[in-house]
């Protein structure tokens, strides 16, 4: 019989590695907390304002790092084209859930808000919109991603992130240059936000991070028993040697585009949820760094091919960018003052490259596990089902 | 040991063999009828677009050279490549007129610069600048070839060791990209520059076509710097190596060439590149910290286009782009902002039909 954990026992359980993610995660909430509550004057309201508009965010992106943790975390698809689908998405949502275009400055299409909330009870004007806005989203999101895993799926990774990036660029100049599409440079400001006529303007941001934060648990659940699945064994055998998965008899090119479509469609509902909360879009929005890099920071940092490092990545790269953002409001030499935006750009890609090199793994390294049977079998049937499932590190590649 | 297959068998390998030969062939001879008929037609009736995109296309061709020597190599994908010719042109920049900016966003000129030595700025044979910018183009490619060498040792050589695979170095090359991006609009801020200011003289050709002088310059520095390194990749002993690198990199180590010395004159190679082309490419447009991570797009449908690892098949390539995208806008409806997307849709077209490219080996 084993004693409860003794302090000597925990200590030899603990690795040195295992406490980066929590001094991470500690660092970060004290700095963000402590300069929210200095800029705002020690104001509580104030902060908790900040800090649940922040969380928003945070979720929001975990939703682009969990769909980029699929391609690239689990398959091993490269996909440097996350924008691609963030735009899409977000676009999608808003012209699906706003009236249709009136004005002499405002064109696009869709508009189907009002014609989509049929129901007649439960105020569905008040969240059927959004609804559809975000499955259609997904839909197109998973269409656009299904034709390009066409041609791109059979190609070498390095090919397919040239192509993703080439993707991302021309819906992009698609969205600046065809006015009638949506809006143009002009944008698409007012887009309407789910459950907004049901409370007070100045309460709707817990509404909203409860919504998010509500979608981001479904698809977080989703995607980690998709994983544990045996398809998501196929995927993960196809990121460790394709040809060896194809030996094995598994149809390789079918599990990727799998993959890429799921992935996409979960960037294309984060998409969504970004046109809701933010309830503007411009071509100012999407652009190759906030849109792609911001996301792969996310994932690198976190540890790639875990879903809860993947959040605790956005959350902690989203975290240093609010941080330094808040930095500015400081008195401080103006030859640094003006080049914070560059120089948090330059701390993220240096980042990245840290991480890389030192440590490849991320905050929280990727979990190995066989199977989830295994693990009930083992956990049933012995009572040494600690040791047996004991989970160790995978070296990442 | 001969196989002891039926006659009927290694009849049908021998078909299935010579069919996809032809379809090779066939895509081979489709692509080279699509870019004659291009070409044909712009001679004819865009004939200005046509010289504007060989110009266009010289820019692209340097950039590629430099990549696909990188690319058959180290066998990396190099992200940065689009950003590194941005800050190349922004280094020039510096060292021709002392710019950076200051306080805020004010422009702080330095004491000193290329551009003070005596008549530098004089405009040389009809063309907008002196030579002054050409000697800051010099100091700006031994910059950017000791930048990318120490890149190199600092990041990409542990990873080497390391034995990542290709999506590792593609990342990191990413990251390196932003930062290169970042350092741009840290000393220069985000408003285009220009290396000279005011009217640019301009020269007649025959058949009505008006030209900037200083694309002849581009077009010549082009074609020079592109028999530069065939030379030395064909007519030299590092040449040699490289190539040897480049078919297998095991086999060259196994046979004694020293091969962390090959990537690092690669680098320096690409480096020089890398700053000639940014600099002919400001002198083409402006210079914009954006343009950089877009440029990645021509870049590389000019690479892939041409065949990884051929530098003959990357300046074709870059020729071939660079005519398509001005062409193209000239068709009526395309608007010119989709310039770079032209890019693209020959990317994904060559990947589809013709992975390898149009100079690339036939992989087996």
């Amino acid at each position: 019989m084993k004693l409860p954990l003794s302090v000597a026992d925990v200590r030899s359980r603990i690795k040195p590695g295992d406490l980066l993610a929590p001094a991470a995660f500690l660092i970060v909430t004290a700095g963000l907390l402590f300069i929210l509550a200095d800029r705002s004057g020690w104001d509580a309201s104030r902060v908790l304002n900040f800090y649940t508009f922040f969380l928003t965010f945070v979720a929001i992106y975990a939703m682009f790092a969990l769909g980029l943790n699929i391609h690239w975390g689990y398959t091993g698809i490269l996909n440097f084209g996350v924008m691609a689908f963030f735009l899409l998405g977000a676009y999608t949502a808003a012209i699906i859930t706003k009236p249709p275009a009136s004005g002499d400055f405002v064109e696009y299409i869709g508009g189907y808000g009002e014609k989509l909330a049929f129901l007649p009870f439960l105020n569905s004007e008040e969240w059927l919109p959004f609804l559809f806005g975000m499955a259609t989203a997904a839909v197109v999101c998973g269409i656009l991603a299904f034709l390009v895993s066409i041609p791109a799926m059979r190609l070498r990774e390095d090919y397919l992130a040239i192509v993703t990036i080439g993707i991302a660029e021309l819906l992009r100049r698609i969205t600046i240059e065809e006015q009638w599409l949506v809006n143009g440079t002009r944008g698409l400001p007012g887009i309407p936000r789910p459950l907004g006529g049901l409370v007070e303007p100045g309460d709707y941001r817990f509404v909203l991070l409860g919504i998010v934060v509500v979608v981001l648990m479904i698809v977080y659940f989703a995607v980690e028993r998709g994983i544990r699945s045996p398809w998501g064994r196929v995927l993960r055998a196809l990121r460790e040697d394709e040809l060896a998965t194809a030996a094995s008899g598994k149809n390789v090119f079918s599990f990727k585009s799998q993959s890429f479509v799921l992935g996409a469609m979960i960037m294309g509902m984060g998409g969504a949820l970004y046109a809701y909360a933010f309830s503007a879009l411009s071509s100012d929005t999407f652009n190759h760094f906030f849109a792609t890099f911001l996301i792969w920071a996310m994932l690198i940092v976190g540890g790639p091919g875990n879903n809860k490092g993947v959040v605790l990545g956005a959350y902690v790269v989203w975290g240093f960018w609010n941080i330094t953002l808040l930095l500015q409001g400081y008195d401080m030499p103006g030859v640094i003052a003006t080049r914070i935006p560059f120089i948090r750009e330059f701390v993220v890609g240096v980042l990245i490259l840290l991480v890389l090199l030192l440590r490849p793994q991320g905050l929280m390294p990727e979990v190995r596990r066989v199977s989830i049977w295994v693990e009930r079998h083992t956990k049933a049937t012995s009572g040494l089902a600690q040791e047996s499932a004991e989970q160790t590190e995978t070296p990442s590649n | 040991m001969p196989s002891r297959r039926s006659p009927f068998i290694n009849a049908i390998a021998a078909a299935r063999s010579y069919y996809r030969n032809l379809g090779d062939t066939a895509s081979a001879v489709v692509i080279w009828a699509l870019i004659g008929a291009l070409f044909v037609w712009a001679l004819i009736g865009e004939t200005e677009a046509l010289v504007i995109g060989i110009v266009t296309g010289s820019v692209f061709a340097l950039g590629a050279i430099g990549l696909t020597l990188i690319y058959g190599i180290l066998k990396f994908a190099h992200f940065a490549h689009g950003d590194a010719m941005m800050l190349s042109a922004y280094l020039a920049f510096f060292f021709l007129t002392g710019t950076v900016v200051g306080e805020r966003t004010d422009t702080q000129p330095l004491h000193w610069s290329l551009n003070d030595l005596p008549g530098a700025a004089e405009p040389l044979m009809g063309f907008s600048f002196g030579y002054g910018l050409l000697l800051s183009m010099a100091v700006a490619a031994v910059a950017m070839a000791i930048v990318l060498v120490v890149l190199d040792r600092l990041i990409y050589r542990p990873l080497r060791r390391r034995g990542s695979g290709i999506v590792i170095f593609a990342i990191a090359s990413l990251a390196v990209a932003i930062s290169l991006r970042s350092v741009i609009l840290m000393f220069w801020g985000p408003s285009p520059r220009f290396y000279v200011r005011g009217i640019r003289p301009t020269t007649d050709l025959p058949f009505d076509i008006r030209v900037v002088t200083d694309q002849f310059f581009i077009f010549a520095a082009a074609i020079i710097l592109a028999a530069l390194v065939y030379a030395i990749l064909f007519r030299t002993k590092l040449g040699k190596a490289m190539r040897a690198m480049s078919d297998n990199a095991d086999l060259a180590l196994v046979s004694g060439i020293n091969t962390e010395r090959v990537v690092t004159w690669t680098w320096a190679i690409g480096g020089t590149l890398v700053a000639i082309a940014g600099v002919l490419l400001a002198l083409q447009s402006q210079l914009k910290p954006e343009l950089g991570f877009v440029l990645l797009l021509p870049l590389f449908a000019s690479t892939i286009l041409g065949g990884i690892g051929s530098p003959q098949g990357a300046f074709a390539g870059g020729m071939i782009v660079g005519i398509s995208q001005e062409v193209a806008v000239t068709f009526g409806f395309l608007s010119p902002g989709y310039k770079f997307s032209v890019a693209v849709v020959i990317l994904i077209v060559i990947l589809l039909v013709r992975p390898r490219g149009l100079f690339g080996a036939q992989q087996r």
